[in-house]
């Protein structure tokens, strides 16, 4: 079925635009493919809001005598109202709407048709490949080689087609490892530590099942990552009981007495739906003005937002402490590696790695530990918070990260060089994008569906250099050091600039991040 | 000093409440005034803690390593030491019990301090602050409000000032009348004139109403404040208290204005609640800051019952209201509560701040604090505990102003000249009795007690050091800096307010503020213009030198005094993440000593000691990367050099 054959009514005049803070406007609605596009063309100026289709999370409609309104609820937050004159026309808008935001085939969604003249789709996709990584990394040169094993995905299907493990594991070893592992996610190389050569592995669980099996490669893997010195730390993200329910699932954890120099530690994070639908909670406490402060501070605990952030921010600490102060390599992983494994390994990398903070390796370290490391971008992002469908596969653990670095860059205003507005960037185009950087849930997939071939880079696009500045943190001083964050409670707080996006709040906050500017340049001006 | 058991003990060890196992060694001294902890190492760093800013002392059982000792700070800030002999804790104890609980005034320590300053000085310091160019400022018609003589040597009300601004239209005799209606005498009186639309805030106790009496003078007063806006027909009267409790203040002969009795006035209740509630409130709340290792959750849950902010927030509406009443519709507004000396405090001053940018400046504060607070009698040594006395008296009341403060300079980041600091320092001296001005509970007590002979204002002090204090993102012509705020006050923009209440956390400390950052950038740029302009003189000398023979360069061209941006030195400290997050019960809290009466400076030694916390190879990169920006700052002054020549 072609696209346009939901499209019933593509134009309406007279309709009522309403947004926050904004005087109600009247123009013209159209319905494209994959836009709603409203116009006013009132006087000399015209002014045009264009929306992603696929940006629009929910939608409610109302009848009011012969017109209906419809409500829009958005991915990134943003709350719109249409009065469209006409019943008729209202529920064909509407039904339009619902069918063209959530289509399934990737080769539909919009990156495939954006094509704007600044950019090309000649050139390398992408900033940065394993190879590259490991050519950069002079540190990993000695023990750690580039595998190949995984060049048609038939290892591990959400893995990239080149990974970096030790230098003495050969392939044959890395497949039995991969077996043993859920996902065939087996252990390989996340991050090196420049001043000690320590490493951060991350994998998902091994496959010990109730019968306790072992599995001889996947010990010597690990083995060889600590090379002869005498502990590493297994950072498991389950509690030391869900572990151990794990098992009878097949799934399970390294026990002591097969894996000698490793010493777990538990931490309990929440997965899946929980942190879905502690994002449904939080947006909807916010989103009601009428709250009396206890009521609200009530809802945002009841939430649990921060509470995930406290524990993201809580483990990768720990995961740091090892690596840095304690001197030991760290392998994290919780039941399938593809999330809060994520979330701490590349948080870690953050508060280690001075070349993470800056908006290039920021970048990078998304699309090294996000993008290739096969986070399922599709399944996790399918909804945000308003959509009343049944939640199957989501869960914000993208968002999650981007709150967590926020919450390091406010600790540390000067420590990262760029700016809340990046973050923000990236929130929305995680949930709908022009770019195919967050299609599909793998490499395997994206090639498949020939993401490379046919859709803009992302951060590419942000690289460029005439639309970066917005991306800087004008105080921006690098600094060498771990900037270890405070997880104190009192330390953290509500992301006001995601969540309180589109209130009145964030308008002063706004005009004081323009007064840094203008301070800052000022200065540069002068010397 | 007949108080100190023992002057001085060894081998005292101060510990650090996030990780224990840190502490530092060192002695413990104490003066007539402070407790001092100076630490063994090298950089003998000192601690000093003022007897009188002591909550409490607390003695906690001893165990093998020693006696511990939680000292808890009026301005939150709590040090825990470990003293080797239980005799010498006991002795410690028992000396600073005595010592923080001064019991008369003259033991205060602002009669014991001297900055050096000569009479004429102290004299000058004392007038820094005038009420009546205040006065004259707020461009009060003459024809509407005059000064009125009735309260001269304080006959008629001893809490008021003695100089009171009233309504022109109102007779000597109503004056008097009005002030026996009102208890204590707090007659309503003229806070604040607002120019643009003429309409004022007035101030008083409850009216002595009971169940029915009336007062005509009372009524007649009411009214010629009402005229005294010539464009309003109309007058509100804002009772900040919760409509229950004024009801039932009528029980005991005092209550509320009734509205027939009094033309054209609109009763409004605000419902703060009293001092009692806010007393115990705060303690809560400070309790939720000493937590050892608190989830999320219990520390949002704590916060929520603690109720704190929803008392902040109840202040902040009641000046939101009396603020719209003036700006926006033009009526004059009388507020009043029980006496008149807390809660109608908190509001007019919240109120004027929302009015008037000139309060939202750092003079203008000051000017404020010592009007709405100071001269109309806030009860300073009885809310604040200067002496042993009834801890009922007790509440945070001052706090309370300057948290609301602090909540809309986190709404408007920029409309404020001062910064967090500066109300932080003030929150401390409200508590340290170290200067005059908040010593007593009103004007004529303060006047007996011949303050401004015997001791030093606060305020000279404060300007002098304002650098510190003062918010970069501040300009005058900044689109928040003008006219009156209007605040959102959603639930949601009600914040903890770490700064005051967050001491537990140790690495509070040591993050980066973007502020100073900003300061030092500003400064920068000053310096590299005046330097600019000093390097265009000394060329154009040397051009002369240069022709009337020539002599020796002088290559102290590059040489500045910069202040550095404070970063790398304070960046890291790394928590203990194994322990942070444990659920199993820390020994009780402590916090490192930040010393707010000593704002950080950089490149001071306090810095340089909180880097000897530092895990070694912390330190050793923070110093590595602290030279790096040397390099680049030489470079900068190259740069200048360049562009200049």
């Amino acid at each position: 079925m072609e696209l346009s054959e939901h499209i019933k009514t593509a134009n309406v005049e007279d309709v009522t635009l309403r947004r926050p803070f904004h005087p109600a406007l009247r123009g013209t609605l159209c319905v494209t493919s994959h836009h709603l596009l409203f116009s006013n063309r009132k006087d000399e100026a015209s002014w045009q809001l264009l929306i992603l289709l696929k940006n629009i999370d929910a939608i409610e409609k109302r009848a009011v005598g012969s017109s209906g309104t419809i409500t829009i609820k958005c991915k990134d937050l943003l709350v719109l109202q249409l009065e469209i004159p006409g019943m008729e026309e209202c529920l064909n808008i509407a039904s339009s709407i619902e069918a063209l935001s959530s289509l399934e085939s990737v080769t539909e969604m919009y990156p495939f048709f954006y094509r704007p003249s600044h950019l090309t789709l000649l050139g390398p996709w992408g900033l940065s490949t394993t190879e590259q990584y490991y050519k950069q990394t002079e540190r990993l040169w000695d023990r750690w080689r580039v595998s190949k094993v995984n060049s048609d995905y038939s290892v591990c299907p959400s893995y990239p087609s080149a990974v970096i493990v030790p230098r003495e594991v050969d392939d044959d070893k890395l497949i039995r490892s991969a077996r043993f592992r859920q996902g065939g996610r087996f252990p390989v190389l996340s991050y090196c530590h420049h001043s000690n050569g320590m490493v951060i592995m991350r994998s998902s669980q091994p496959l010990t099942g109730a019968n306790k099996k072992r599995c001889k490669e996947d010990e010597l893997l690990l083995q060889a990552v600590i090379d002869g010195s005498e502990l590493g730390y297994i950072i498991d993200l389950r509690s030391a009981q869900q572990a151990q329910q794990a098992r009878m699932t097949g799934g399970g954890f390294e026990s002591k007495s097969c894996y000698r120099h490793w010493k777990r530690i538990h931490r309990h994070h929440e997965r899946g739906k929980v942190v879905q639908e502690s994002l449904i909670k939080l947006v909807e406490a916010c989103s009601d003005l009428s709250h009396s402060v206890d009521r609200w501070l009530s809802k945002l605990e009841n939430s649990k937002w921060l509470s995930h952030v406290h524990s993201a921010l809580s483990t990768a600490g720990l995961v740091v402490e090892c690596v840095e102060r304690d001197g030991h390599s760290v392998l994290v992983h919780g039941s399938e590696g593809t999330d809060n494994t994520l979330l701490v390994s590349s948080l870690a990398q953050i508060i280690l790695d001075p070349a993470s903070r800056t908006v290039t390796g920021f970048l990078c370290l998304l699309e090294r530990e996000w993008i290739q490391a096969g986070h399922p971008f599709q399944q996790r992002c399918a909804h945000s918070a308003y959509s009343h469908a049944r939640l199957k596969q989501e869960c914000p653990s993208f968002l999650l990260l981007l709150d967590c670095v926020w919450q390091v860059w406010r600790q540390f205003p000067l420590a990262l060089e760029f700016s809340e507005a990046l973050l923000l960037r990236l929130a929305q185009e995680v949930y709908a994008s022009n770019y195919g950087t967050f299609l599909c849930n793998n490499e395997q997939e994206r090639c498949a569906a020939g993401v490379k071939e046919n859709t803009h880079c992302l951060f590419q696009s942000m690289l460029k250099p005439d639309i970066e500045e917005q991306y800087l943190n004008p105080l921006y001083e690098p600094t060498d050091l771990a900037i270890w964050p405070s997880v104190h409670p009192q330390s953290l707080q509500l992301w006001t600039g995601m969540f309180l996006r589109w209130t009145e709040y964030a308008q002063n906050m706004e005009e004081a991040r323009e007064e840094v500017w203008s301070i800052v340049k000022e200065h540069r001006e002068r010397v | 000093m007949e108080h100190i058991r023992t002057p001085k003990v060894e081998n005292v060890h101060m510990i650090d409440r996030l990780t224990p196992r840190k502490s530092t060694a060192g002695t413990l001294y104490l003066s007539s005034t402070h407790t001092i902890f100076v630490e063994n190492s090298e950089a003998r760093k000192e601690t000093w803690v003022l007897h009188s800013l002591v909550y409490n002392v607390e003695r906690l059982p001893t165990n093998p390593s020693g006696s511990p000792l939680l000292i808890r700070c009026k301005n939150f800030h709590v040090y825990r030491l470990l003293i080797p002999q239980e005799k010498d804790c006991l002795d410690v104890l028992a000396s600073l019990t005595r010592l923080s609980r001064p019991e008369c005034y003259g033991e205060l320590f602002c009669f014991s301090f001297n900055p050096n300053l000569d009479k004429e000085l102290r004299e000058k310091a004392w007038g820094f602050i005038d009420l009546k160019a205040e006065f004259s400022r707020m461009g009060i018609p003459s024809n509407l409000w005059h000064v009125t003589a009735a309260n001269h040597e304080y006959r008629l009300c001893e809490t008021y000032p003695s100089e009171l601004f009233v309504p022109k239209s109102a007779f000597p005799a109503v004056i008097v009348g009005s002030a026996k209606f009102r208890s204590r005498g707090r007659l309503p009186v003229l806070s604040y004139f607002h120019r643009d639309t003429s309409a004022s805030i007035c101030r008083s106790s409850q009216p002595l109403s009971g169940f029915s009496a009336r007062s005509a003078d009372d009524e007649q007063m009411l009214h010629a404040i009402m005229k005294s806006n010539p464009v309003s027909e109309l007058m509100y009267v804002v009772d900040t208290r919760p409509k229950l409790n004024a009801m039932a203040n009528r029980a005991t002969g005092k209550g509320y204005e009734n509205e027939d009795h009094y033309t054209n006035i609109k009763l409004q209740f605000v419902g703060i609640e009293n001092i009692h509630v806010m007393r115990s409130s705060q303690q809560k709340l400070v309790d939720v800051g000493e937590l050892p290792a608190p989830s999320m959750s219990d520390f949002l849950w704590g916060l929520e019952n603690s109720g704190w902010l929803k008392h902040i927030k109840a202040v902040l509406d009641a000046g939101v209201f009396i603020a719209k009443a003036v700006a926006e519709d033009g009526v004059s507004v009388l507020v009043h509560c029980s006496d008149g000396w807390d809660r109608t405090a908190q509001a007019c001053s919240l109120a004027s701040v929302l009015l008037d940018p000139y309060y939202r400046t750092i003079k203008g504060l000051m000017v404020l604090i010592e009007k709405d607070w100071v001269s109309f009698g806030h009860k300073f040594s009885h809310r604040y505990a200067h002496l042993d006395g009834d801890p009922k008296e007790v509440s945070p009341v001052m706090d309370q102003f300057l948290e609301c403060v602090w909540q809309l300079m986190q709404q408007f980041p920029c409309a404020f000249e001062f910064n967090e600091r500066f109300l932080i320092q003030l929150h401390t001296h409200i508590y340290s009795c170290q200067y005059g001005n908040f010593i007593g509970n009103c004007q004529k007590e303060r006047r007996d007690l011949r303050l401004q002979e015997r001791t030093h204002s606060l305020w000279p002090h404060l300007w002098e050091n304002r650098a510190e204090y003062t918010n970069p993102l501040y300009r005058t012509d900044h689109s928040q800096t003008q006219g009156v705020l209007k605040p959102l006050t959603t639930a949601y923009c009600f914040k903890f307010w770490k700064g005051m209440y967050g001491h537990a956390d140790k690495s509070v400390a040591s993050h980066q503020s973007p502020a100073d950052c900003l300061n030092a950038v500003r400064e920068e740029s000053q310096q590299l213009e005046e330097e600019l302009s000093a390097h265009q003189e000394r060329l154009a000398q040397l051009k002369e030198k240069k022709t009337s023979g020539g002599r020796k360069k002088t290559n102290k061209l590059s040489e500045r005094v910069r202040r550095p941006i404070p970063i790398e030195s304070k960046l890291s400290s790394p928590l203990d993440y194994f322990t942070a997050t444990r659920s199993e019960k820390h020994s009780p809290s402590f916090t490192l000593p930040l010393e707010l009466a000593a704002p950080p400076k950089n490149g001071d030694p306090d810095d340089l000691s909180t880097c000897s916390d530092f895990e070694s190879g912390v330190a050793d990169l923070s110093s590595h990367s602290s030279s790096a920006g040397d390099d680049t700052k030489d470079h900068d002054s190259d740069e200048a050099v360049k562009s200049n020549t």
